[in-house]
């Protein structure tokens, strides 16, 4: 399983690196193991509400990724799916009483998505597939690296619909500060319903499968 | 240490529930007052947006503008051992009870010159809970304004009560006449004094609406009416400051 090495690892050694870079863009979550879709239409018409969860994602994440990298030894085998649940059940709820408590406006518009995140495969597919058989500071660095790339796609994608569906950017009314409006630009109420984040979402994939070779399949 | 054996998976999952529970138990007992005060503030931001009052400060206006805050009970107002805006935040809980027997809260605002009463209401829409606030003119009749939340209603369809094309229907209806308590959300046609026009494919969440108005309106009546027949009797200055403002309702409807 966990690889021991005698040498101390440096924090930050070349492999670590990749446990956080490589989700950005080659084994991207979203877009390449394509998980974690649903949260993506449902959160993305704003981009408030997409960094609220972004980083409500990436602390979820990074901490059950640690916990149950501790845990990985005391783990009984067979309840291992019912313990990563727990730990990211109860996260989830610190988080979604954090936020009633704290940011209450923003906790209304994400409503149920927030308790939806336990459901969200990507969580669930890091600890089963890494922090189970690594050491914590790994898990954390590939938490943080799925969470952000999580992140990042969820924020691009809100950045689209929000700049195109309401002229908006984080509510600075920008395409009215452009004064497109006054040369006959309309928003495009599209841009707001869940199919356009679809859409949006595959139009990322398409680009960034051009732009990446080795994602490029032979035939 | 086996840790594959049957006592120790016991042994590990007692530990974990029992770690977890207090945890998330400390967690939600020390955050309570801070989420109640938000949902108390929401509250209080909702009553204010039925006189159209939108504001930052919420805490400061509401305390300027409302200025009685009542229980009523079956038409009466009652002392009780719980504050009005208690009894609003636990609303949901009490729709249970029958309408004559349940108390509610009763807001007076005064605003611009006006009085206005504001009945919150609580309903049953087609996936779950529907309120409203919906503020009186002080005949206690006429509507002034309503505002309308859903908890899970439809997108596009039923969630459409929320918005101002359903909303910006009721003022200028009114609430009592001899032979209704309520407003009728009709099909087409929605000309009459106590009628709106329902959202095509909302039915059942508009129809659950009025049903809303039918049941929540009991214990308020004998209060309202008692109002519009004391606003009869004196003072004519007060109908013709009010006078100018219905039919400016009533012409932004038109148009």
């Amino acid at each position: 399983m966990s690889q021991e090495t005698k040498v101390r690892e440096p924090l930050f050694s070349k492999k670590n690196r990749r446990l956080l870079i490589d989700p950005l863009n080659e084994n991207n979550p979203i877009t390449v193991q394509v998980l974690g879709i649903c949260s993506a239409l449902a959160i993305t018409v704003k981009v408030e509400p997409a960094v609220v969860m972004g980083i409500s994602v990436i602390a979820v994440m990074a901490f059950a990724n640690i916990i149950t990298s501790l845990l990985r030894n005391l783990i009984p085998n067979r309840i291992r799916i019912i313990v990563q649940l727990v730990v990211v059940a109860s996260l989830v709820i610190l988080v979604d009483q954090i936020l009633k408590a704290y940011m209450y406006e923003v906790s209304k518009q994400l409503s149920v998505f927030v308790g939806l995140i336990i459901t969200n495969c990507i969580i669930m597919g890091r600890i089963e597939a890494f922090s189970l058989g690594n050491k914590p500071w790994k898990s954390f660095l590939d938490g943080v690296g799925n969470g952000a790339a999580y992140a990042g796609i969820l924020i691009l994608v809100a950045f689209i619909r929000e700049l195109f569906g309401s002229g908006t950017v984080y509510g600075y009314p920008l395409m009215e500060q452009l004064g497109v409006y006054e040369l006959g630009y309309v928003n495009n109420g599209m841009m707001l319903l869940p199919p356009m984040a679809l859409i949006v979402v595959a139009a990322i994939i398409w680009v960034q499968r051009a732009k990446t070779p080795s994602l490029i399949e032979k035939d | 240490m086996n840790v594959n054996s049957n006592s120790y998976t016991y042994l590990f999952s007692i530990i974990m529930v029992v770690i977890v529970a207090a945890l998330l138990s400390t967690v939600a007992t020390v955050l309570k007052p801070l989420q109640d005060a938000n949902e108390e503030m929401a509250k209080k931001s909702d009553i204010l947006s039925s006189i159209g009052i939108e504001t930052e400060d919420v805490e400061g206006r509401y305390a300027q503008v409302i200025k009685d805050e009542w229980v009523v009970r079956n038409g009466e107002i009652v002392e009780s051992d719980v504050s009005p805006i208690d009894i609003l935040m636990e609303m949901k809980k009490r729709t249970a009870m029958a309408n004559t027997e349940r108390e509610v809260p009763l807001f007076r605002a005064e605003h611009e010159g006006n009085t206005y009463y504001i009945l919150p209401m609580q309903g049953k829409g087609l996936w779950g809970p529907i309120w409203g606030f919906v503020s009186l003119e002080a005949d206690g009749n006429t509507v002034y304004g309503a505002t309308y939340g859903h908890k899970s209603e439809t997108p596009g369809l039923g969630a459409e009560i929320a918005t101002p094309i359903f909303q910006d229907q009721y003022p200028g209806k009114i609430l009592f006449s001899d032979s209704y308590d309520g407003i009728e959300v009709r099909k087409g046609d929605a000309s009459g004094d106590q009628q709106v026009d329902g959202i095509s494919g909302g039915t059942i969440t508009s129809v659950a609406v009025q049903y809303m108005f039918e049941d929540c309106l009991v214990p308020y009546k004998g209060f309202l009416m008692n109002l519009s027949q004391v606003e009869e009797t004196p003072a004519e200055d007060v109908a013709v400051e009010e006078a100018p403002q219905v039919e400016d309702v009533e012409n932004t409807n038109a148009q």
